[in-house]
């Protein structure tokens, strides 16, 4: 096991202190998940952000990013059903735009978010925020908070187990673990 | 699913999720953007041997939406009015490259025989055949009613089938395309189908449909009905007569002023009235009926653009570059076992 779920729960309590901090405050913070596993996180931050400053209402900052009709390897990859985007009521025009996924690799679904970020809107500025960085990246793109920097090989597969997606009775939640492919 | 040939081989899975991708598509309608990058650089042909408006028209904007370049090909003027065959134009519009073929052909199987012969490699979508199946019209027209129904439960659309909506389907089904392919379809979303025509517009064999069939309008909407789905009267393929004067239809079949006001009197207030379009008003349906409130016409135009993306959308995605010659429904089975639920490989 990489991270536990106390591991998980102080990275993103940090990364909410950090995104606070980065921003000077709570005003125009946006925090879009990426599904599947980038949505709870961004839920779970938002929540983390309103303990930290009572004035924010942690449901009226989160929303939900599909990039999945943005993608650079949908010829290739088997096909993905697109999930809903749902952006917060105020929407992402001059707002401050964190970006939330699980597990940064390649960075082609960064670039693939950025593009669909252009499509609805323009931010004053976007950040990216990953519960893990696990190098290997194919495109000059870094984030800006990171839970855990993670060395792997790339014969390695990083899984993020979350309560809200991955629930399935007899496997383990809530944790970060390292899985060698054959 | 390599191909949309017809909805009688559809399954429940890959019909929900047709819809359910549909649901996204329409909401980039709603959007300031209304393009995705999604297909950029795959060509889309609409080949089109019998006239179309609105399927053809409803096609492209599809295609374009998904950032797909169109060539749209009628057989009118074409070298098909020289004698051209199928196979010969399809070998052409292969060769300059087409990713997927839209089709639309007078004769009943052509897309089947299509897609059957190693004649293309490109996915091709059925856009109606002969009086056979016109799978993406049954589609909107059950997106359209899973939407009314999620709508008067309650409950989100996504995922949903529509168990224990009753829909009557009236009119011209002898000559109707669009009734069979939403027989099919109705059926396995779990919808109970009425079929209602005068005998001589009903099909030989209609028994063995998955459906109850009746001559009477009136003793159909009596028993309650959720949709009414009116169909067109298809003056131009009817070589024989099929009822003694338009006046009589229209007073036994179809849906009039005075059914509308029935409506309410029978209790049912949410009761839709559908038509695939292009309507003969005063003839199967008449105007106060078709622009009523009730009336769907309109958001079926606007929900066949969603279906056609996720149709494009379904069938252009994954692997392409697989040999010729797979059995059909390759990529859905791949896509079940790994990518709808298994973790992201690449981030």
């Amino acid at each position: 096991m990489v991270l536990s779920q106390a591991d998980i729960d102080r990275a993103l309590t940090r990364i909410a202190h950090e995104i606070l901090e980065s921003n000077k405050g709570s005003q125009d913070l946006v925090l879009l998940g990426i599904p599947r596993r980038g949505y709870p996180l961004a839920v779970r931050l938002a929540a983390k952000i309103a303990a930290a400053d009572p004035t924010v209402d942690p449901a009226a900052i989160v929303g939900q990013l599909d990039v999945t009709m943005f993608r650079d390897d949908l010829s290739h990859q088997a096909m993905r059903p697109p999930y809903p985007t749902q952006l917060p009521r105020t929407g992402i025009d001059n707002k401050v735009v964190v970006l939330i996924d699980d597990v940064l690799y390649s960075g082609r679904t960064i670039r693939a978010a950025l593009d669909a970020i252009i499509d609805l809107g323009r931010p004053r500025i976007v950040r990216l925020a990953v519960l893990i960085d696990r190098g290997h990246r194919e495109l000059p793109i870094r984030a800006d908070h990171v839970g855990k920097n993670l060395p792997t090989s790339s014969a390695e597969k990083v899984r993020v187990r979350l309560a809200e997606t991955d629930a399935v009775d007899g496997v383990p939640v809530n944790e970060v673990v390292i899985e060698a492919t054959a | 699913m390599r191909h949309l040939l017809s909805t009688e081989d559809l399954s429940l899975s890959n019909a929900v999720r047709i819809l359910d991708t549909a649901e996204e598509m329409a909401a980039v309608g709603e959007r300031e953007v209304k393009k995705l990058p999604t297909l950029r650089g795959r060509t889309v042909v609409n080949l089109f041997f019998e006239d179309s408006t609105r399927t053809r028209i409803s096609f492209e904007a599809a295609a374009k939406r998904l950032s797909a370049d169109v060539i749209n090909f009628a057989a009118k003027g074409s070298s098909v009015s020289k004698g051209e065959s199928l196979k010969d134009t399809a070998q052409t519009l292969s060769a300059m490259g087409a990713d997927a073929v839209v089709i639309r052909h007078w004769a009943s199987g052509a897309p089947h025989r299509l897609a059957a012969t190693d004649w293309i490699d490109a996915a091709v979508i059925n856009a109606g055949d002969g009086t056979h199946e016109h799978p993406t019209q049954a589609l909107l027209d059950a997106f359209t009613m899973r939407r009314h129904w999620s709508r008067l439960a309650g409950t989100p659309s996504a995922g949903a089938d529509l168990t224990g909506m009753r829909v009557a389907i009236a009119g011209d089904v002898l000559h109707s395309r669009v009734a069979r392919s939403n027989v099919w379809l109705l059926r396995t979303l779990g919808a109970e189908v009425t079929l209602v025509a005068p005998p001589t517009l009903l099909p030989i064999g209609v028994e063995k449909w998955p459906c109850t069939v009746s001559y009477d309008l009136d003793e159909t909407l009596a028993k309650g009905v959720d949709a009414m789905m009116m169909l067109r009267v298809q003056g131009e393929r009817m070589n024989a007569s099929f009822f003694p004067t338009t006046r009589e239809y229209s007073r036994r079949w179809g849906f009039d002023d005075n059914r509308l006001r029935a409506l309410d009197g029978l209790g049912l207030k949410d009761t839709i009235i559908m038509h695939p379009g292009p309507m003969n008003r005063g003839l199967e349906i008449s105007s106060a009926a078709a622009d009523s409130p009730r009336s769907t016409v309109l958001a079926q135009v606007r929900n066949g653009v969603s279906i056609r993306m996720a149709a494009l959308y379904l069938l252009l995605s994954g692997d392409t570059r697989e040999p010729a010659g797979h059995a059909d429904n390759t990529r859905f089975h791949t896509a079940e076992n790994t990518s709808a639920h298994a973790p992201k490989e690449s981030h």
